[in-house]
């Protein structure tokens, strides 16, 4: 294992480009686009069929948007109902080019921000084209009812949001995720009973049927009853999300777990970005190994809590309030005097792994150190009184007690870093098609938007941008060329998928092991966080640790030590070559 | 009703992180793992939700009202017995174990329980401005989850707390206006038509609530119900 070459665990692949975007000033590529993409005349769409994998934000905002312009839609999803997914938690807001704060905000600073913001690694055109519509979607969602926070005029109230200078966030309480998606919701309940949108709940994709070079279906197991089944249309859109989930504790829903763009990707269609995790450094610290899923507070807790671990590891199992303040070590302050506790996103959360990692981690042992450092409000309640503090943090300090069983307002609140959000995800073209014609990536599940890091209150706005009004705009382009070649179940390529998905459940059932699924969840989630995580070294990068031999002997599924592997590094588009391919674009 | 001894419960977990070590348990020992719904784990998704002694989601050592997912075991002494059931009502069949349909819950929503407003066809969002009083009492009772804790909680297993929720989001906003009496109608009826029982005001529905819907959302639907017999909209 030591001596494996680099090049054994990937191929490198023909260079991609995006050929969809028109050429011209940037400014002016999505209304070419818009008029040069082919049409498809109202009364043909009723002859075609679209089948969408996802209910969040931009897989319900596309069914309902894509059902009302006329298309046959059939939507799925894992949970019991279309209003579960996992857009549903998002806290803090979403962005748009307004300007209603009068504050030089436009279309062009929207599209600026965010391209910095993602350290220069997006897709120039498709930023654009995101703070172009922006506006649009805040106007859809009022229109629908989504109760967004207002001032006493009856106007919309706006927020300031890291990494920009201009108040261009729309919010709903802490709400927002959840009102915009119960309007997209709403919006496609509305289509169901309209009868365009035919709605499959508790079904989870497990193939793509790619069908003489285009995607034409999908093969789903049905979680209540076991039933394979094949799924066929015209066109097949994936609005699955991210990959948080391979690090085993995320802030992700349980049920996320990728599967479909990891048959997609199996299937051909390349991977972009895939190192690209955003880590938020204020959740909620693990506290056993009986763990399943973590929980982010918001990162405004940040502006009045300092940030410290003890001096000495002999104090970490102390009482905090019984260490004194010259035995603190106030490290974000004392490392970066400029910013304090400010300091951006990854480099909190760098450096609270750093003083763990020295064994100054406060709280419970998981494992065999304590990963956590203290918030500590206790100088801001001296300073502003108790009463000011929970105006401002009333909700997240109740959140946290609930929790933990701690009072925050008498002993520091416990955060560590955890994994949140994924910038990467199956590539796309200007279009949001992917490299298998016909199979479309909207939302979190594409890699085009974010760059290396997401700024705050964008993952909103660009599942809603892609679902209202990209993927309507785009996908007729390829449905003006349908309808296809007659397709069902007895299609050579639909009978292979069949074959191969019952082949892969026949064969772990078959398996016999002694071990739990979770338990190789775990155990290989460990090894991401551990070597793929916040910190990546070039020897821990290495396969010899990777591919942990526990896992690779794996009773219960052999091949996942390789699997996640493969999705770090086996893609043409992936993180380590980003750079050469962002020159490409 | 069968006994299951979960041991090494630590005070930290969750209600489902303890359903997960037992079931890690069965699943070692070649027993069937009990079913129960669950997703995003942080209380705001609706999915999960068990009757736990008698209560829908439980009764925490907290104050705030949780959803099962948020409620731990510091609540429950060491050494208790838990009773766990299904939510019972009617209109809420079960499939299996822990987990109940609650597509009855869709169907109302599609009955009318939206603005009919197709993409791209929105006015500029300040063209409508709203008060931040009726912008308040919209969203609080939007905050509704679709858990179906208050139908589980009612002795009539009545889904009238989610149901007026609704109303009474979209009857608070100018763009509800047009569609308000149609939709008061259709809702009810398809209420009436999935075998959700009548309300008879009770009040158990808003006290389990994990969102704390207040009660007199059902006075909104009522008092939009009676005026929508004295308009020509909807049937």
């Amino acid at each position: 294992m030591s001596t494996a070459n680099p090049t054994d665990f990937f191929v490198v692949g023909d260079e991609i480009h995006d050929t969809k975007a028109p050429a011209g000033p940037i400014e002016q590529k999505w209304s070419t686009r818009k008029f040069e993409a082919k049409l498809v005349n109202p009364a043909n769409r009723r002859k075609l069929s679209v089948i969408i994998v996802g209910t969040g934000l931009a897989g319900g905002a596309a069914a309902a948007s894509l059902g009302e312009a006329g298309y046959n839609v059939l939507n799925f999803c894992y949970q019991d109902s279309p209003r579960r997914a996992h857009s549903i938690a998002a806290q803090g807001g979403i962005n748009a080019a307004k300007n209603y704060r009068n504050d030089n905000d436009s279309v062009h600073r929207l599209f600026y921000d965010t391209v910095k913001g993602g350290d220069y690694r997006a897709r120039e055109t498709n930023v654009h084209r995101l703070a172009e519509v922006s506006a649009n979607i805040i106007d859809q969602c009022v229109a629908q009812g989504v109760p967004f926070a207002r001032e006493y005029g009856g106007l919309l109230d706006n927020r300031s949001f890291g990494g920009v200078q201009v108040q261009r966030t729309f919010y709903a309480r802490g709400q927002t995720g959840q009102q915009l998606l119960i309007g997209a919701y709403q919006a496609l309940e509305r289509q169901v009973a309209a009868g365009t949108v035919a709605m499959y709940n508790r079904h989870e994709m497990l193939e793509v049927i790619v069908a003489d070079g285009r995607a034409r279906g999908i093969v789903t197991r049905n979680m209540v009853t076991g039933a394979i089944e094949s799924w066929f249309a015209d066109a097949v859109v994936l609005a699955t999300g991210g990959y948080g989930n391979v690090f085993f504790l995320s802030t992700n829903a349980m049920g996320c777990n990728v599967t479909a763009n990891w048959r997609a990707h199996r299937k051909g269609a390349y991977f972009g970005n895939p190192c690209y995790t955003q880590i938020h450094p204020t959740c909620i610290p693990v506290h056993g190994e009986s763990q399943s899923k973590l929980t982010l507070m918001s990162e405004s807790l940040r502006n009045d809590g300092r940030i410290w671990v003890p001096k000495r590891a002999e104090d970490c199992d102390k009482d905090p309030r019984q260490i004194s303040e010259e035995d603190r070590d106030y490290y974000l302050e004392r490392i970066y005097p400029a910013f304090g506790n400010l300091v951006p996103r990854d480099i909190a959360s760098r450096q609270a792994k750093n003083m763990c990692d020295e064994g100054r981690g406060v709280g419970p042992k998981v494992g065999d150190a304590r990963r956590g450092v203290y918030l500590d409000f206790s100088e801001a309640i001296n300073r502003l009184g108790r009463d000011a503090v929970a105006s401002r943090y009333g909700n997240l300090f109740d959140m946290y007690a609930q929790i933990t069983g701690e009072n925050p307002y008498e002993t520091p609140m416990r955060i560590y870093p955890a994994v949140h959000y994924t910038m990467g995800g199956l590539w796309v073209d200007y279009d949001l098609m992917s490299s298998i014609t016909g199979l479309y990536v909207t939302g979190q599940a594409n890699f085009s938007d974010h760059g290396a890091n997401r700024l705050g209150a964008s993952a909103l706005m660009q599942g809603l941008a892609d679902g209202y009004f990209v993927l309507p705009n785009t996908i007729n382009d390829y449905l003006a060329g349908a309808p296809f070649d007659k397709i069902d179940e007895t299609h050579p390529a639909a009978v292979e998928a069949m074959r191969v998905v019952q082949e892969r459940i026949d064969r772990l059932l078959a398996v016999d092991g002694d071990r739990t699924v979770d338990s190789f969840h775990k155990e290989l989630g460990h090894i991401m966080w551990e070597y793929c995580g916040m910190e990546r070294t070039e020897q821990g990068s290495h396969p010899r640790h990777r591919c942990h031999p526990q896992a690779a002997r794996g009773v219960l599924e052999p091949r996942q030590g390789q699997r996640h592997e493969r999705g770090l590094q086996s893609d043409p588009g992936a993180g380590r070559t980003s750079r050469r391919l962002h020159g490409a674009w | 009703m069968v006994t299951y001894q979960v041991q090494d419960v630590s005070p930290d977990m969750s209600f489902l992180e303890m359903l997960d070590l037992l079931n890690e348990d069965l699943t070692l020992k070649n027993e069937e793992p009990i079913a129960f719904d669950h997703d995003c784990r942080e209380g705001i998704c609706g999915m999960c939700g068990v009757v736990i002694n008698g209560a829908a989601h439980g009764r925490s050592s907290s104050p705030v009202p949780t959803t099962t997912c948020q409620l731990h075991m510091r609540s429950f002494s060491d050494g208790a017995t838990i009773d766990v059931e299904p939510w019972r009502a009617g209109a809420f069949p079960v499939i299996k174990d822990l987990v109940v349909d609650r597509t009855a819950f869709d169907r109302i929503i599609q009955a009318g329980g939206f603005i009919s407003a197709n993409t791209g066809a929105a006015p500029d969002a300040h063209a409508a401005p709203v008060s931040k009083i009726m912008a308040d009492r919209a969203f609080d009772a939007a905050t509704c989850i679709g858990c179906g804790a208050c139908v589980a909680a009612c002795p009539n297993g009545s889904a009238m707390l989610f149901t007026s929720a609704k109303i009474t989001h979209l009857a608070m906003l100018p763009q509800g206006q047009p569609e308000r009496f149609s939709r008061v109608k259709s809702m009810v009826a398809q209420h009436d038509a999935e075998g959700f029982g009548g309300c008879t005001n009770i009040g158990e529905c808003s006290a389990v609530c994990p969102k704390e819907i207040p009660l007199d959302v059902i006075s909104q639907l009522n008092r939009d119900l009676v005026a929508s017999l004295f308009k020509r909209d909807g049937k």
